[in-house]
């Protein structure tokens, strides 16, 4: 695997899984529990689907400029046509909305590795992924302020909140484990200080998320429990093919169409 | 360096052409500026892209003119608007070779609005950014935000995410109105 590949993979896995929450949070806009929330859910969604952007537009022009897999195509084509299989979003990200609880233990996951993400990209040495990850770092700052503000008034909450609460970090949390498992691609990126240095990222997200679990009265569930994986691979659970459906129906129905 | 424009002479053509569109001289990069101040924010129409620190840089490189923007969320909706308002401007200024280009590092922050800016703002009824940008905002450290419509401190805020990412819902406990504070990023 020469670092160009490397690097196509890897900007695909960061633009899939901004791309594909944003997608599922839009499902709640006209649905969400109250208006504040779906104005806040919106404007998250829209965070993600603009950092998605930038992530699939510079995977299109590292694949064009080395030529590999995906030359030639646009960040659009990459997000309307690629299949299931091809996609690289988390596991965790593809998961249904459910109740608000469900929305906000899988909001504050990914928001909490998606903030120590982002810190350490913003000294990539790749200066196009730390240009990107810098800006989309103030986005997601709010966004993690807002989660864990969620996790804690919930957990700390009434009896029927906590166990809600409770039961939907129990239910989310073997999708959990897979942000943490590296691969090649992971090594080789880390190793030339353009990537993630995973192991370190996984201390900061348990310190993290432990604390905010502490404040709520939740319990961590364990570290060591059996992690559900695949996306690396293409390999998705049910849910993201349902999506996907919908998000690419349009300019799969009619392709080239435009506004 | 920002001028401001002279709105006595809002009708006249801010940049000479001849009539058939072509500039009679090299419009100095300081009027440009003045022009671009009336190019308003879509989302927020009293303030201009040049008071946002949108517009990063004016520069002519020959005949033409390169247009530096450092857009402002990530998902920001209006950065198209933007751009096209930008070039419908400048073309109606009789500038047809230009050249927009996308800056990202540093990333935009609300330190770029001007005074005049914040100011703008104000009257708008929108709270403008208290402070700097600052890790902080993650520690939950909540802004003294003064209300725009009656300037009291006794406010409170409502959600994190107002009518646009880039701002916070609030209300006053003094005159009880809701109001957006553009929040520091
Ligand atoms: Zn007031």
């Amino acid at each position: 695997m020469t670092q160009n590949q490397a690097l196509f993979e890897y900007l695909l896995r960061l633009g899939d899984s901004d791309m594909v929450l944003g997608q599922r949070l839009c499902e709640l806009v006209g649905n969400a529990p109250a208006l504040e929330e779906e104005m806040a859910i919106g404007n998250v969604a829209l965070d993600l689907i603009g950092q998605a952007r930038s992530w699939l537009t510079l995977a299109a022009e590292v694949a064009s400029a080395a030529e590999i897999e995906g030359a030639g195509r646009s960040a659009d084509d990459l997000a309307f046509t690629r299949d299931e299989r091809a996609y690289r979003n988390l596991l965790l990200v593809e998961q249904a909305n459910g109740n608000f609880a469900d929305t906000m233990a899988r909001q504050y996951l990914f928001d909490a590795w998606h903030f120590h993400l982002l810190s350490a990209l913003s000294h990539s040495a790749d200066e196009r992924i730390a240009a990107i990850a810098a800006k989309g770092l103030k986005e997601v700052t709010y966004h993690l302020r807002r989660s864990s503000a969620w996790i804690k008034r919930l957990g700390d909450g009434t009896d029927e909140s906590h166990a809600k609460m409770q039961e939907a970090l129990d239910e989310i949390w073997t999708y959990s484990g897979e942000m943490f498992i590296g691969d090649e691609v992971d090594t080789l990126l880390s190793e030339a200080g353009i990537g993630a240095d995973l192991a370190a990222l996984h201390n900061l997200w348990k310190a993290d998320v432990q604390a905010v679990f502490a404040e709520a009265t939740l319990t961590c569930p364990s570290m060591d429990e059996y992690m559900q994986r695949g996306s690396k691979k293409g390999l998705h659970t049910e849910q993201l093919g349902f999506l996907l459906a919908e998000m690419q129906f349009l300019p799969r129905a009619y392709p080239g169409a435009s506004w | 360096m920002i001028q401001s424009y002279d709105s006595a002479n809002k009708n006249q053509p801010l940049i000479a052409t001849d009539r058939a569109g072509q500039l009679l001289e090299q419009p100095a990069i300081d009027r440009i500026w003045a022009l671009l101040d009336e190019v308003p924010d879509p989302e927020v129409p009293v303030v201009s892209v040049v008071d946002l620190g949108i517009v990063r840089d004016l520069s002519w490189e020959g005949e033409q003119l390169v247009v530096t923007l450092t857009p402002t969320y990530s998902g920001c909706p209006a950065t198209e608007f933007i751009e096209d308002a930008i070039r419908d401007a400048l073309h109606g200024a009789g500038i047809g070779n230009l050249r927009l280009q996308q800056r990202l590092a540093p990333a935009w922050t609300t330190d770029w609005i001007t005074e005049a800016g914040r100011e703008k703002l104000r009257q708008y009824g929108i709270a403008p950014p208290v402070g700097s940008a600052s890790k902080r905002t993650l520690l939950g450290e909540e802004p003294d935000v003064a209300c725009p419509q009656c300037g009291s401190h006794d406010t409170v805020q409502v959600s994190e995410f107002g009518s646009t990412a880039c701002k916070a819902l609030y209300r006053c406990n003094s005159c009880l109105e809701p109001f957006d504070y553009f929040k520091c990023i």
